[in-house]
């Protein structure tokens, strides 16, 4: 038997008995009952939005080309931003409020400064370095961005000096969507190789990796405690993984979900996992979701 | 998922699909309580085979066991925008819980047959639609401009697509008076998702993202009409995902390291872990403004921002003081917490604690410019001998940390601040939620609560 072969066979050893071991764990099953589904108007298409940590602000991009600024609660445009490109894909909002970030169809995160003296915004920093389009980023604070691409990584880039760190590479396909941990430097990944992944950002590797979805894993969100993650996928379930159980807690479907599932959410207790296109503010109090029909909502 | 093999893979809209027509075909089924499907008479004809959206809403309630009748439409609704049932009278594709007629689609148009017609196709359509002197044929607004949209585009070939048309109208007229009213209905019903209403959303269009990965290569174009011509563009290459790189040695080599580091990591049993995730939020349920009405009230709902100006305020709300006890972390994410347990510290001489950790949080965030020098400024306020802020390190965190700070990045403390962190949360945080400080605000609210509401209605009452 040639090496390759030998390796190989080693690595399947391993994995039965990881399996096992799982299994010596699994000896809990939870059970919950799906809540009432939001009904979303529809029209033309928003294609990502976020909330600010302040809960008011939330900034949406549609492939009108526009990043816009509202204040929810008024429901006054703040900010209406022209873009280099129609095809945005998902935009992002510092902590602080003094950044915003956004992608194209060129591979580059550009972020906008918003707190300029002048008052108009401007590109501020552009981070290149993937080879793939840009589905998800989220700043770690005003200096570090951490993204996600279809060329199946992540990376953390500095803002002011436009470097970065080796990438975050172990994916087999596109990563679809990324989710910070409350508190820590840690993130989780979701990606089209149907894997969820738990990577440390200082010591820059991958921690744990988590299967059981059947297809693509579109959108990815910590509990609001760092121990648990939920993921949505196109197999039209979601999933709630735990990290110290190192696996996956229980699947959510039901029979009269027939769509795949695009993005997910918590609520701030953790009681309720929102689904569809839309984000949950910081302090709990609302949700706003985006459409294809271009409008957005804000539920609660 | 299985290492370096090639997964085929699922086609979620194709699943999807195969959910509802499993749903649909029972609907039609009047032998085990299907839809009831009828002719009805109108004024001068009769329509028939059709439904109407009420019964459709109440069968969906019925049989899929959904409780909410606004479920059942947005379901129904769901079901119409895919094109497998739809209003006789209308182009655009919904559902309503009313009389509204609507009249199931042909198999043969079925998105699972996985039609992408073409522009020709469209064309043949509208054209022979133009060829019938019926009213229920008349073109709509958009479909004129459609129409003569196609006749530039296809300026040299409309010799072709109107003899498309009419031999389409020349085998139409075979058909049966009522058969064709049906087939009509569901033609146009099919165009009405292939080249949707301007506005409404086309529910055939795929998310650009996975667009560029290889879907169904045995997807075969053919046309609706059955239209064969060399001419026929061809359909748009799909770029195959990235090519598979063949697995080596050194990669196997790295997912051994990483399983036995799984295997050797140790892991909660799931009744913990799930106990654990269950008791977070009972305990934080009553934070949860979707489960439990915000006091005074949620400004989304009642317009009054009471409550985000009492939350901006120095003075925490007692609800807001109870939660600093439940983590150390909650105190730490708080600042109004963070500069009560500060003060706390100061009263007892050992805020250089709390003090270093904030700084080193700080460092975390520092432009990479500046890193350096905030390393070299937190040594000598915290670690340096001699220093004005000294912090209590075991000898081996400090010999780390003094190797750490040579290199001076963002993480260069990261070691020392877990050390500290862990000290405050058992000591200092221990004492502070003992302390008398916190107790009285913990209470205090309920002292100061007529107090407060006496100042707001004086401040209401001058206005």
């Amino acid at each position: 038997m040639s090496e390759l072969d030998q390796l190989r066979q080693e690595a399947e050893q391993l994995k039965n008995q990881i399996r096992d071991a799982r299994k010596a764990c699994a000896e809990a099953t939870l059970s919950l009952r799906l809540h009432t589904t939001l009904t979303q108007g529809h029209l033309a298409k928003i294609y990502a939005m976020h909330w600010g940590t302040d809960s008011r602000l939330l900034v949406s991009a549609s492939q009108d080309g526009k990043l816009i600024i509202w204040d929810s609660y008024t429901t006054n445009k703040v900010h209406s931003i022209p873009l280099y490109s129609f095809w945005v894909m998902t935009c992002e909002y510092a902590p602080s409020g003094n950044y915003l970030a956004c992608d194209g169809l060129d591979n580059i995160c550009s972020t906008y400064s918003l707190k300029t003296g002048e008052g108009n915004v401007h590109v501020s920093h552009e981070l290149a370095g993937h080879t793939g389009y840009l589905s998800c980023f989220q700043f770690l604070d005003d200096n570090q961005i951490v993204t996600s691409s279809a060329d199946t990584t992540c990376a953390c880039g500095a803002l002011k000096r436009a470097s970065r760190q080796p990438p975050f590479t172990g994916h087999t396909g596109d990563v679809m969507s990324l989710s910070l941990a409350p508190n820590t430097r840690l993130f989780v990944s979701g990606a089209c190789d149907a894997s969820a992944k738990l990577w440390d950002v200082p010591k820059g590797m991958c921690r744990q990796t988590f299967t059981g979805h059947e297809s693509d894993i579109n959108g990815i969100c910590f509990f609001p405690k760092n121990n648990a993650f939920a993921t949505g996928s196109d197999d039209a379930t979601c999933r709630l993984f735990d990290l110290r159980a190192d696996q996956e807690l229980m699947t959510y479907s039901h029979d009269n979900i027939i769509c795949r599932i695009t993005s997910v959410s918590f609520s701030k207790s953790g009681c309720l996992l929102l689904t569809g296109c839309l984000g949950v503010t910081d302090d709990g109090m609302v949700v706003a979701t985006g459409s294809w029909d271009s409008f957005l909502k804000i539920w609660n | 998922a299985g290492s370096g093999d090639v997964r085929t893979p699922l086609i979620p809209a194709l699943r999807r699909q195969r959910q509802i027509e499993d749903i649909i075909t029972k609907m039609q089924d009047d032998k085990t309580g299907g839809v009831p499907i009828r002719t009805v008479k109108s004024f001068l004809s009769k329509i028939p085979s059709v439904v109407t959206g009420t019964d459709v809403v109440q069968w969906l309630m019925k049989n899929l066991s959904i409780e909410d009748p606004v479920e059942a439409i947005h379901l129904g609704s769901l079901i119409a925008a895919q094109g497998y049932i739809f209003p006789i009278s209308d182009h655009v594709l919904t559902m309503k819980d009313d009389g509204t007629f609507y009249r199931f689609q042909a198999p043969y148009f079925w998105p699972s047959n996985c039609w992408e017609p073409e522009n020709t196709d469209y064309a043949i359509y509208l054209c022979k639609r133009t060829m019938q002197n019926k009213a229920r044929l008349e073109l709509a607004d958009y479909e004129a401009e459609n129409l003569a949209r196609l006749q530039r585009a296809f300026a040299r070939k409309w010799e072709f697509i109107f003899m498309q048309a009419e031999a389409q109208v020349k085998i139409d007229r075979k058909k049966d008076k009522t058969e064709r009213k049906i087939l009509d209905s569901q033609e146009r019903a099919f165009w009405d998702v292939h080249r949707p209403v301007p506005g409404c959303v086309n529910t055939t269009e795929m998310d650009i993202r996975k667009c560029r990965r290889l879907k169904n290569p045995q997807k075969v174009k053919k046309s609706v009409y059955g239209v064969t011509e060399e001419s026929q563009s061809q359909s748009p290459v799909h770029i195959p995902s990235q090519p598979i790189r063949k697995t080596t040695k050194d990669d196997i080599r790295k997912q051994i390291t990483f399983l036995n580091a799984q295997i050797d990591r140790h892991c909660l049993k799931m009744s913990k872990v799930a106990e654990s995730l269950i008791a977070y939020t009972e305990q934080y349920v009553e934070y949860d403004p979707f489960i439990t009405p915000a006091e005074p009230s949620n400004p989304w709902i009642s317009d009054d921002i009471t409550l985000w100006d009492i939350e901006m305020s120095k003075e925490p709300s007692q609800q807001r003081v109870k939660r600093w006890g439940f983590s150390f972390d909650e105190i730490l994410k708080d600042q109004v917490g963070r500069d009560q347990f500060l003060r706390f510290l100061e009263s007892e001489f050992s805020s250089e604690n709390l003090r270093f950790w904030l700084a080193v949080q700080d460092l975390k965030k520092q432009p990479l410019q500046d890193v350096a020098n905030r390393v070299e400024e937190i040594w000598q306020e915290f670690l340096a001998p001699g220093a004005p802020s000294a912090i209590n390190l075991d000898s081996h965190s400090y010999e780390i940390t003094s190797q750490n700070v040579k290199d001076g990045g963002r993480y260069t403390f990261e070691d020392a601040q877990e050390h500290i962190y862990k000290l405050m949360k058992s000591d200092s945080y221990a004492r502070f939620l003992r302390s008398s400080a916190y107790q009285d605000l913990l209470l205090a609210k309920k002292k100061g609560k007529s107090l407060a509401g006496k100042r707001l209605t004086g401040l209401m009452q001058s206005s």
